[in-house]
């Protein structure tokens, strides 16, 4: 018995919903980021997991998943430089102290 | 001249007195001889025309049946339209004759009487009379002299406006216009009895005239109501018809106290004589009138006011004796006529005996010869009755006249020595027969006139023709009226004596001069009145048929009930020469000898007596307690203090405080609270709301992401929940 | 059955570097479990006969954005060493949204038919690299996603750069 594709498809909603919890409850802004990667890392496995087991002759899946890659590369290089600007300016990378758009 | 000319002539005698009234009114007010030339003029062309008209109704054959008469449609009412106008019959012409020569005597007169030509007085009012002015002559003496009258032409306005009121009185052929004029000599008599409205005195009287009057005037306007609408119409020529006169005197229409509907409209007009002509008891307010100018009172008491009421009663004879002939027992209406005259006769003239006032002599001496014709026309005899209306009216002018002359003659003594007396008070009077002799000459012609002196003067004809009358047909009357003629020629022969005989009793009548023409002139023209106007009313017995009775003749025709002539009786005659003699004699010797300062003879002979004569026998006084103060009460205590101040205004307060205590109540209960309270609550919420909400804008991501996220999955999984169960 | 136990090893090895990077209070140890958390997906990738995708995610995550975190990090320090409490007051409510995610997920995907297939068999003679590039430039197929990525890369190059810029 080879492996079936709930494996593939629980460990990739297992290791988006640890992303989610670092998204959510990490205080630095960077830390934040990593979340988000292991997120898009997540998805990107389900992608590919899709692929392989639906239809393989197809390459449209592995092609999404090219594209994810540059998106997720696109994403990190911003929001780095909104942290490195956001840090310039405040002294500080906590999530939570970053609230000018409060009330 | 035609009928058509003479009708117009009635229609315009009333007219020129009228225009005086208002030119003087509206214009020429200010300028004092322009207004009495106005007002003397228009007096002249009513005379004019009066003596046109008079002079075609003398020579017209059948006068009484082919009067004058015109009339106009003037209220639409039902089908036929109610009509005035005018008509001269032969009771009418001579009414018209007497009154065109004394209102213009008077108007004459009033010239010299308001001091025309004098100067400006020094501390003259309007308002108040004349007090005299202080003219320096060459030498550097001041004298005082007689002042003009400051309100100089509105006296003239006003007397216009009276004669006004008379002319229509006398020329309409209806009751309404008759009335019309009737009130309109009501309203110049509280206007000129109050000329002088300066005096409290002057200004009590004009009111008590008017509201006397008044209570006269309003029984006679519903005797006019009652009359209309038991008849249908106010014409005289068409009440006075035969069946309208049978159908009144029926005693079942209107029947009230037993009297006919014609007897109880008699009665309720003849109330209105009894306050017009001052017979008792609305009598009061004459002898008070003489607060105006002496024009005031010759032309209100003797030419036209008072003969005014005798004369609407002679006019309604033929209603007051519907249903009645000569010889029969007289009906309610007519007794009661005969007694108030007959009464007030007697009354007036015990009261004339106590009065010192020359005025107020002759006031009462009025009231006392009206009664005269009053009762006259109560038993019946018409022609009399208007003979002495006519007689009357001339020499009780005079009498007036001349005592205002007496009057200006002594106020020049007064001014001329500085003393302050009564001008009008006999007893500072006397020995003035040397120093105004026209107006002594004049006034004797008058008071003997009034007295009935035998022969030479008109008031022996017409009163020896009422005593003739009484004693035919009702001897108690005669008996009462032959008492005030003897009392009658008393008190005149006193008056006489006390005034222009024997010696001055004081400076000013020592100093007293003879007054100006256009004061002695209308004096000699009543003068020849009084002796000449009563040979036209000669009965025939005297003159054994040679010279017929013209005025009984030419009255008679007047009314269709035939008026026979009254037989000839020595006794009357006797009785009459007797009291007029006998009083003149007996006056003259009672008073011939009063000195200055000394009392009235009289009081000796009466004693207790002459003061209840003296004070009218307390009867002002008596209507004082029993009207007047009640009056008072009702109007200031019930209806002001008690009914408008107290209730009306209690509820109008009350009524206030109840809004004006709602009004905050609902402020602050209802406005404030629930409508601001609304509008104020939807604001505060709102913020309040938003106050609470916006804490959810913390500006923290994740906070954001992780509520995003709550309800983003629990979205999500409802949706698949109820998608994926079967 | 070798392939199995691979799997739940290798799936093992990237969670509990995943649960690390999530909770370690260095924060250069958590760039550094992101790491091994994405060599272990690498890893995934080979046993799903992705070979180019797992070399791609080789050099593009970690040698390049897992580099790129790790400088930011070090550009953001305030203090030398910074080890206060990395997890801020409401990481409660995140762990169980996270539960509920999982198990909501797991349990609808377990409804689903297709969730228990097994791999299909795949033909010997195709090659997905080449595949794979043919569709990334076939005019009919990919070109213009693929060139619009390549817009959306220099996009972010720009961007960031000016976003960092520093004024002097």
């Amino acid at each position: 018995m080879t492996i079936p594709l709930s494996w593939y498809l629980i460990f990739a909603a297992a290791l988006f919903s640890v992303g989610m919890f670092g998204v959510l409850a990490r205080k630095n802004a960077i830390a934040i980021l990593m979340g988000i990667e292991l997120m898009l890392n997540a998805v990107n496995v389900n992608l590919v997991a899709f692929w392989r087991y639906r239809s393989p002759e197809n390459i449209t899946g592995q092609v999404f998943a090219v594209m994810v890659f540059a998106v997720a590369a696109a994403e990190v290089a911003v929001g780095l430089a909104l942290i490195i600007s956001v840090y310039r300016r405040h002294k500080t990378v906590v999530a939570d102290e970053i609230n000018l758009m409060k009330w | 001249m035609t009928t058509d000319v003479m009708k117009s002539i009635i229609w315009l005698i009333p007219l020129p007195p009228l225009l005086a009234f208002f030119l003087i009114i509206l214009f020429t007010n200010r300028n004092k001889a322009v207004s009495h030339t106005i007002a003397v003029g228009a007096a002249f062309l009513s005379w004019f025309g009066s003596m046109v008209v008079f002079y075609r109704a003398i020579t017209t054959e059948e006068f009484g049946k082919n009067f004058f008469a015109s009339s106009t449609n003037w209220l639409p009412v039902g089908l036929i339209p109610f009509k005035i106008g005018v008509m001269v019959d032969p009771l009418g012409a001579v009414t018209l004759f007497f009154v065109a020569w004394t209102v213009l005597m008077i108007f004459i007169y009033s010239v010299g009487y308001h001091n025309f030509g004098q100067p400006k007085g020094d501390h003259d009012q309007a308002g108040l009379p004349p007090h005299g002015a202080t003219v320096t002559d060459v030498h550097g003496h001041g004298h005082k002299v007689p002042s003009i009258e400051p309100m100089y032409s509105r006296f003239f306005a006003f007397i216009g406006l009276f004669a006004f009121g008379m002319y229509t009185l006398v020329v309409s052929d209806n009751l309404l216009t008759l009335f019309v004029g009737w009130e309109i000599m009501g309203l110049c008599s509280y206007l000129l009895i109050g000329f002088w409205y300066g005096k409290p005195s002057a200004r009590a009287a004009m009111i008590k005239a008017f509201i006397t009057t008044r209570v006269g005037d309003v029984f006679m306007l519903i005797g006019i109501a009652a009359l209309y609408s038991f008849t249908g119409t106010l014409n005289f020529k068409e009440i006075f018809a035969k069946e309208m006169l049978e159908k009144l005197a029926d005693p079942r229409l209107g029947g009230f106290l037993g009297l006919s509907a014609a007897g109880i409209i008699g009665l309720l007009l003849f109330i209105g004589t009894i306050g017009k002509s001052a017979q008792f008891p609305l009598h009061v307010w004459l002898p008070d009138a003489m607060e105006g100018p002496t024009p005031v009172s010759a032309m209100i008491h003797a030419a036209t006011m008072v003969s005014a009421g005798v004369y609407m009663v002679i006019r309604m004879f033929p209603l007051l004796t519907a249903g009645w002939e000569e010889g029969m027992p007289l009906t309610p209406t007519l007794t009661i006529m005969a007694t108030i005259g007959a009464f007030t006769a007697l009354f007036a003239a015990t009261i004339a005996l106590a009065q010192n006032d020359i005025k107020r002599v002759l006031a009462y001496s009025t009231i006392s010869q009206l009664g005269y014709m009053i009762a006259a026309l109560g038993i019946g005899a018409y022609v009399a009755a208007a003979f002495h209306l006519v007689t009357h009216a001339f020499f009780k002018a005079l009498l007036f006249l001349g005592s205002g002359s007496v009057i200006h003659g002594v106020e020049h003594g007064v001014l001329h020595t500085g003393e302050h007396v009564d001008p009008q008070d006999m007893f500072n009077l006397g020995g003035l027969r040397k120093k105004m002799p026209v107006t002594f000459w004049t006034f004797l012609i008058g008071g003997f006139a009034l007295s009935g002196f035998p022969v030479l003067t008109a008031g022996f004809w017409s009163k020896d023709e009422i005593l003739a009358d009484a004693f035919a047909n009702k001897w108690p009357v005669f008996i009462v009226l032959a008492l005030a003629a003897l009392l009658t020629a008393f008190y005149t022969m006193r008056q006489i004596t006390l005034t222009f005989l024997g010696k001055p009793r004081t400076e000013s009548a020592h100093h007293a001069s003879e007054t100006r023409w256009t004061m002695t002139v209308p004096l000699v023209i009543l003068a020849v009145f009084a002796v000449g106007a009563g040979w036209v009313g000669i009965p025939e017995h005297f003159t054994g048929g040679l010279i017929p009775n013209w005025f009984h003749e030419f009255v008679a025709g007047t009314i269709e009930k035939h008026l026979p002539m009254v037989e000839f009786n020595i006794i009357p005659l006797l009785t009459s020469l007797v009291v007029a003699l006998g009083g003149l004699t007996l006056g003259w010797w009672v008073y011939r000898d009063v000195k200055a300062g000394a009392p009235d003879p009289l009081q000796k002979v009466l004693g207790p007596l002459h003061k209840v004569l003296k004070n009218k026998y307390y009867l002002d006084e008596i209507n004082n307690v029993l009207f007047v103060r009640p009056a008072y009460w009702v109007a200031e205590t019930f209806t002001y203090k008690f009914l408008d101040r107290t209730v009306i205004d209690g509820i109008l307060h009350f009524v206030a405080r109840i809004a004006s205590n709602v009004g905050p109540i609902l402020r602050n209960y209802i406005d404030k609270p629930i409508v601001n309270g609304a509008g104020d609550a939807v604001g505060e919420g709102v913020k309040w709301f938003g106050r609470r909400i916006r804490v959810i804008q913390t500006g923290r991501v994740q906070q954001y992401m992780l509520i995003a996220l709550v309800f983003a999955f629990s979205a999500l999984f409802y949706y698949l929940f109820t998608l994926l169960r079967p | 059955m070798a392939l199995q136990i691979i799997f739940i090893l290798v799936a093992a090895v990237t969670l509990g570097a995943a649960l690390m990077t999530v909770t370690s209070r260095n924060l250069v140890h958590s760039a550094l479990w992101l790491i091994m958390s994405l060599f272990g997906v690498a890893v995934l990738y080979v046993l799903l006969n992705a070979s180019f995708l797992a070399v791609a995610q080789v050099v593009i995550y970690i040698g390049a954005i897992a580099i790129l975190i790790i400088f930011g990090v070090m550009m953001t320090r305030r203090l030398a060493i910074d080890t206060s409490r990395q997890i801020n007051s409401t990481w409660w409510l995140a762990a169980l949204l996270s539960l509920v995610f999982l198990g909501g997920l797991s349990w609808m995907l377990s409804n689903w038919d297709g969730f228990w297939i097994e791999a299909p068999v795949m033909a010997v003679n195709i090659d997905p690299v080449k595949q794979l590039g043919a569709a990334l430039v076939a005019p009919n197929l990919y070109v213009l996603p693929f060139e619009l990525a390549s817009v959306l890369l220099l996009a972010a190059l720009i961007g960031s750069i000016i976003i960092a810029y520093e004024k002097r």
